[in-house]
């Protein structure tokens, strides 16, 4: 018995740190665009559902699903810039509820559209075929697929890892986060620069979105709650910050999977509960900076 | 080289430059000096590109600056290293450094010139790798001079560098702006330390509640008491 609780909590565990690496996905994108343009990005869950929907698309059409993971993220990447570039551009300098209520909208708008073009039932997505069955992870089975959405997931974290650190653009990025002015000073084409980070952004949601396809289906409204959820993950590890997106990420996942185990008509309070903790005691969050939001 | 004429500015509904004239001929130490609030930074950020709400005409080498965006006003040879310093926190001095040479087209060389601002100023070469935050005020100033410098602009522009610094770091600094003069870097200068100031400078300007008010060369003005007191004692 002792042993076999063991195995659950340690297969639990692995499923909510998948669960996690999706929150990371779009908590990474949000947490970029909030740091670099302080644009609170309401229109994240939209363009992950978009993500889904584009990949389920590519795939009905005969594109396998290798290719479909990298078209995805470009093709609502470039969206991404095309938003960016037309309807958040002209508010800059306006303060955060402008393109909070323009990303709002823009949201709903997506949803509509993807309503009427596929209709208000969701699609199941298959698993690719060499991603399916389970494998042994010492705990026990676990779903392969699974395994596959954490192992991308740190291929895209190293990617955007050494992107930051090691490329000029990086440093640009790191540098305008915290002082975009003199950045411009300095020579920078700022706006460029917000553009380019917007479409990562939107990107990466989009590339979750794929991902998260095969777990659970896509229907127009996937991206309301996993956006409320990758909120609370970007509060919980400090907006602005990539450590701390990743770090509570993965630690909503887990406390959502875990909490699904013990009690699951509490696993969707839990991670506010979670947030309203960490926020009484650290009202930054874990990696943020104080007065960020003032 | 830099001409302003009627420059107005505004911040929000107050009136903050009010018809400034100033010329900075190459190769001159111009300092703008005047009361706190009197209108000092305000100029040189009108002229960079930093103040919104501008009227008037800021010319440099011929060019108008107040069509271009302040990214753009660095790549015509524009400098300016502010009050604040704004050294990047989280980053290390010598990606400090990088950021000054990022847009530049210099940037080819940037090992070769990140080597030699550690020369010009060997303080930040013993802290290279030191998260940049962690420098004394004094080297703070040091590394925002010197990453506004390693992109070699023809005119730079200084708020205050002299300001909470120790007096041994002073000294360096107003001998580094007398190489800089002496390699043909432009220099206008704004300084609370008025005498240090004028003992380097050829020109200076008075400025007043966003007013020009006086101007004369830096030796008149050194020995001018009556406008001193009236106009720059703190």
């Amino acid at each position: 018995m002792a042993d076999l609780t063991l195995q659950l909590l340690g297969l639990q565990l692995f499923t909510g740190i998948a669960l996690g690496a999706l929150y990371v996905l779009l908590a990474i994108g949000l947490s970029l665009i909030f740091g670099m343009l302080t644009v609170v990005n309401f229109a994240h869950g939209a363009f992950y559902m978009l993500g889904a929907y584009v990949g389920l698309w590519l795939l009905m059409h005969g594109v396998n699903f290798w290719t479909a993971l990298i078209l995805v993220p470009l093709a609502i990447g470039a969206l991404g810039l095309l938003v960016e570039r037309t309807l958040i551009r002209p508010l800059y300098g306006r303060g955060l509820d402008y393109p909070l209520l323009l990303t709002f909208g823009l949201s709903y708008m997506i949803v509509e559209l993807v309503r009427v073009f596929f209709g208000n039932t969701g699609y199941p997505v298959d698993t690719p075929d060499v991603l399916q069955g389970a494998v042994d992870i010492g705990v026990g089975y676990f779903p392969l697929y699974r395994l596959f959405v954490i192992a991308a997931t740190v291929v895209v974290l190293v990617g955007l890892w050494l992107f930051l650190e090691r490329t000029s653009f990086g440093l640009i990025v790191r540098a305008g986060a915290r002082d975009p002015e003199i950045v411009r000073i300095l020579g920078v084409n700022i706006a460029r620069v917000w553009l380019i980070v917007f479409g990562i952004g939107t990107g990466l949601a989009g590339l979750a979105g794929l991902l998260a396809a095969p777990l659970q289906g896509v229907i127009p409204e996937m991206g309301g709650p996993i956006l409320a959820e990758s909120f609370v993950v970007t509060v919980v590890g400090g907006m602005g910050s990539l450590l701390g997106a990743v770090v509570a990420g993965l630690l909503v996942g887990v406390v959502v999977s875990m909490t699904s185990l013990f009690a699951p008509e509490m696993s969707r309070v839990a991670i506010f509960a979670l947030m309203a903790i960490v926020l009484l005691l650290r009202p930054q969050g874990f990696f943020g900076r104080a007065g960020l939001m003032s | 080289m830099l001409k302003i004429r009627d420059l107005e500015a505004w911040y929000g509904t107050s009136y903050v430059l009010q018809k400034v004239d100033i010329d900075v001929e190459r190769g001159e130490i111009v300092c703008l000096i005047g009361r706190n609030g009197a209108g000092k930074t305000t100029t040189l950020k009108s002229v960079i590109g930093l103040v919104e709400k501008v009227r008037g005409s800021v010319m440099f080498e011929g060019e108008e600056m107040l069509n271009l965006p302040a990214h753009a006003r660095f790549h015509r040879g524009l400098a300016y290293v502010p009050e604040e310093r704004r050294i990047v926190p989280g980053l290390d001095v010598r990606d400090n450094l990088r950021l000054g040479l990022i847009a530049s087209k210099l940037k080819h060389r940037e090992a070769e010139l990140v080597a030699e601002a550690t020369k010009i100023f060997p303080r930040l070469a013993e802290r290279i790798n030191q998260n940049a935050i962690t420098l004394s005020g004094g080297e703070q100033q040091m590394l925002a001079i010197a990453r506004a410098l390693i992109a070699r602009p023809k005119l730079i522009m200084l708020d205050e560098p002299s300001e909470g610094i120790m007096p041994v770091l002073v000294d360096e600094m107003f001998d580094l702006f007398r190489q800089l003069k002496a390699q043909g870097v432009t220099i206008l200068l704004v300084e609370q330390n008025v005498e240090r100031a004028l003992s380097v400078a050829d020109r200076a300007y008075v400025i007043d509640h966003g007013v020009i008010v006086h101007h004369a060369s830096a030796e008149a003005l050194l020995a001018d008491a009556e406008i001193q007191e009236k106009y720059c004692a703190v």
